[in-house]
Formats: structure tokens, sequence, C-alpha cells
């Protein structure tokens, strides 16, 4: 018996060996639900032998990740926080690489009537006004950051909103999934939106603001900081995504006919 | 409902042409949590019987605090061992962060106490039937130890079991030790929470369904090895 026992574990065990260098990268939930990942990640395997590792995680979790040294690269949009993160000396620059663009999602009947926005400040006036269900990422992500700051330029401060402003501390497709189950308004980045599975009664009301611009960038974790980081890879790495290969595939994905990202790198 | 309709047809379809993700996802899983519960039955079965047969000082105290760490938060843990293994923490050196053996590590901890408390259970009861007769014997401690064990194989085997179940249903610790990285630490039940998050409901439920079927199908072959509930022998 326990022969046999030994030959089912041992038979289960023949693990997985891979012979191209890996990279860990860190990267928002955002830009994973986008689905570019699937695109990116083979023709990297292609081009440069490399395989990269994705760790989805908040934009928050990802500089944490960073920090600690537990990731070669970050790869996010959060433009204060990722400044924050160069200044401490955990990142020595970083790139940009590309943005898209965040919508306000809503109820297909628009009880607040954002729709009717000519501003993004505008359509959070209404919401603010109007306080219909309103679901928030709540989880210190760019996006939840991002949000943050939109409101403030609005002239309010979540901080103060009352049960209406629903904080659910999750990831964008979690958030999503919330927000179509309370019929509620949200912010969300426009591929989470596209590639969503469940929209529910939900539907996009507002987009297009310069304000709403979303960009990503990339930071190498510092070498000097953290020496078994993988840094040399790292270089590699944001050598390709800010190649014109790079941008002929970031500018060339769309999801139903929309293009989501625009590729905005500069030669160095 | 209609969610469910569809997540049993695809599951049906995923497991039929052998879906290679699926099989990758679902070997994993068996790698991770057989490999936990092996661990861990090698501690917590030996630490379960030896709390049955000897008295000591702080037994209650001991037996208390394995009773109550059953109920462990597997996210705590998680958090617990990231910070241990992770690259500014005290283990960091060994690289260990965000590979299937910093799963198993966090399993093993969340699943130990579980057995072990079982164990305890199952061999107090055995051990006031065997208690005159070992002694008379003379018997050393470790002869006790295996003998018991050996006799109560198949309590321990529901104790097993019951870690293995943990083990495999288990979302919150891996989540966060192992990162649910694609081809490299993506196991069922991370995977179940990444669909779900992209609002692919159907998806979810058959790799849930698929889930289950898995811990069924382990839990009737180990019964089946070990020749248990057959007429006789029960």
């Amino acid at each position: 018996m326990i022969a046999r026992v030994f030959a089912l574990v041992s038979t289960v065990f023949l693990g997985t060996a891979t012979l191209a260098d890996e990279i860990r990268l860190a990267v928002t939930t955002s830009f994973e639900n986008s689905g570019l990942a699937d695109v990116l990640l083979p023709a990297i395997k292609e081009d440069i032998d490399l395989d990269v590792q994705l760790l989805v995680v908040g934009t928050g979790q990802a500089l944490r990740l960073g920090r600690a040294g537990d990731v070669d690269a970050i790869l996010v949009h959060s433009r204060a926080a990722e400044e924050a993160f160069v200044a401490e000396k955990h990142g020595t620059y970083r790139r940009e690489i590309m943005y898209n663009d965040f919508v306000l999602i809503g109820p297909k009947d628009d009880p607040a009537g954002v729709g009717k926005a000519r501003s993004v400040a505008e359509a959070l006036k209404r919401v603010g006004v109007t306080k219909p269900a309103f679901v928030s990422r709540g989880d210190d992500s760019g996006t939840h950051k991002k949000e943050i700051a939109l409101w403030r330029a609005a002239d309010f401060d979540p901080a103060t909103f009352a049960a209406w402003y629903r904080e659910v501390g999750a990831g964008m497709g979690a958030s999503l999934n919330t927000a179509a189950g309370l019929d509620a308004y949200i912010l969300a980045d426009r591929a989470s939106w596209l590639n969503f599975g469940n929209k529910a009664n939900l539907t996009l009301l507002y987009a297009g603001d310069a304000a709403l611009f979303n960009q990503y960038a990339f930071l190498a974790v510092n070498p000097e900081k953290h020496p078994h980081v993988q840094n040399d890879l790292a270089v590699k790495l944001e050598a390709w995504l800010t190649s014109p290969r790079a941008a002929e595939l970031i500018n060339g994905y769309t999801i139903n006919g929309e293009t989501l990202f625009t590729f905005n790198a500069k030669p160095e | 409902m209609n969610d469910i309709y569809e997540g049993l047809v695809s599951a049906f379809w995923l497991v039929v042409t052998f879906d290679a993700d699926l099989m990758e996802i679902s070997l994993r899983s068996l790698q991770v949590s057989l490999t936990a519960l092996v661990i861990a039955s090698a501690i917590a079965l030996p630490l379960g019987t030896f709390l049955a047969i000897r008295r000591f000082r702080y037994r209650r105290l001991v037996i208390s605090l394995l009773n109550a760490l059953m109920g462990l938060p597997p996210v705590v843990v998680g958090l617990i061992v990231y910070i241990l293994l992770s690259r500014s923490g005290p283990f960091g050196v060994f690289g260990l962060l965000f590979t299937p053996t910093a799963m198993i590590i966090a399993q093993v901890v969340i699943i130990t106490p579980l057995i072990a408390s079982i164990t305890h259970q199952a061999m107090r009861e055995l051990w006031a039937e065997y208690h005159d007769l070992l002694i008379s014997l003379n018997t050393s401690a470790w002869q006790r130890i295996k003998t018991l064990i050996w006799d109560g194989r198949r309590n321990l085997l529901t104790a097993s079991l019951a870690g293995f179940g943990r083990a495999i249903g288990e979302v919150g610790a891996i989540m966060i030790v192992g990162g649910n990285i694609d081809n490299a630490t993506r196991v069922l039940t991370t995977a179940i929470a990444l669909e779900t998050g992209k609002g692919d409901f159907a998806l979810a439920l058959a790799l849930g369904f698929v889930l289950i079927a898995l811990a069924i199908g382990i839990n009737i072959c180990i019964h089946w090895l070990s020749r248990t509930e057959r007429e006789g022998r029960w």
C-alpha cells in the first residue's frame, strides 16, 4: 500500500523546469485585466528569450514588493507614488511606457446624469450632489488614488462621504462585480471595463477628459539597494518595452475594435 | 442559475479536451497540497499521539493552543510567511517567495494544527483502551506512539483527509506567498479568484467543479488504496 501511495505521489511531483531567464515583474490588476499581457509576454519570450513572471497586485502592493526587493521591476500607474519610490532610492528612475484612460461606469438609467456632463469634474459633482451608490476601490491602488484626486479636483473630500460611497478594498474586477450587484457608479480603467464579463445593468457613461489619462511607467528595482535583483534582465526588458516592436503591439491591441493603450515611451 | 449551468458545461469541455492550462494548474494544486499534507502529517500524527499518551505540566495549555490554532486565518498565515520569506525578511536569502515551496510552507502551517488536533482526539480514546496493555508490556514512549498510530490508522486517515481538504481549498495564504503567477504558482483556487475578478463566472465555476471533483477523487483513491470501509475490515 505504501509503495502504491508513493508511486501516486511521485507521479504528481515531476516538477516544472524552464531554461530561459526568468524575471519577476509586479504589475497592476488593471494591466493584467486588459489582456495586453497575453500579447506582450509571448512576444517577449520570442524576441529576447525572457520569461516574465507577473505578480498581479494593486499599485500600493506592487511598490511595496519593489521596496522589499521581492521583484526585479514594477509596471504601475501612479506618478506621485512612483516619484516617491525613486526619491527613496528603491528605483533609479521611472520610464514612461504607455497610457490608457479611465472611464466612469454607472447604471443604464443614470440617475445622477453623469452622461450629460462636459468634464469629469462636472460628472463627479453630479454624483456628489445626487448621492447614488458609488463603489470605490479603496485599496490604495493607482486607480483608487486617481479617483481620490478626481474627487478633490471636483471639490469633494471622499473621507467625509456617507454610506452611499462604498469602499470595497478589492481589485478592479471584484469592485466591478460589486458595482454590478449594487447597480452603482464606479471609476474603472477602460481595459478592465471592456474585458469585464459580468456587466449586468452597467454601461459606460463618461470618458474622454484629459484628466482621465492614465500613464504607465516601468521602474527597475535599484540593484545598489537590493544586490540580488536581476537588473540586467530588467534593463533588457525595459529596452524591449520601449522598442518599435512593443509600440506596434501596444498600439495595435484592440478589444471589440477599440484601441486601449497608446505607446508614448521616448527614445533615450 | 444560468451561470451554474454554463459552469458545468464549460467544466465538462475543459476536462474532456484535456485543456493544457487546466492540467497544469490542477497538477500544481495536487503537488502543493499533497506535499504539504505529507509534511504536516509527519509532524502532526506523532505530535497528536504524543499529547494523548504523555502527561506533562503544560499539556492542557498545549492542547488548547492546538485547538485554537485550527481556526488560524489563512490570510494571516500567508502574511506572516510572506514577511519571513521576503527579501527583506529573515529568510530572504533563500529566495523562496513566490515559489511552490513557499506555498507548501504556508499550507503546512495551516493544516498541521488541524491534523494534530483531530489525531489527539482519536488517540485519546484509543489510549484509554490500550493503556493497561502497553504499560504492562513495559513499552517505551516511542513504541507506544508507533503502536497507537498503526492501530488507529483509520482515524488518522480521517485526520489527514481533513487536512488535505483544508489545504486544497485554501486560497488566502497561497495567494499572498505564491503570487498567482501564471505557469509558476497558479493553482486551482487562485485561478478561480482571478476569473471571478474578471467577471468570467462560467470559467471560475468550471474550475470550481474541477476542484471539487479532484478532492472527491483523491479521497476515494486514498480509501481504495488503504482498503478501508470494506466488509470485515471496518
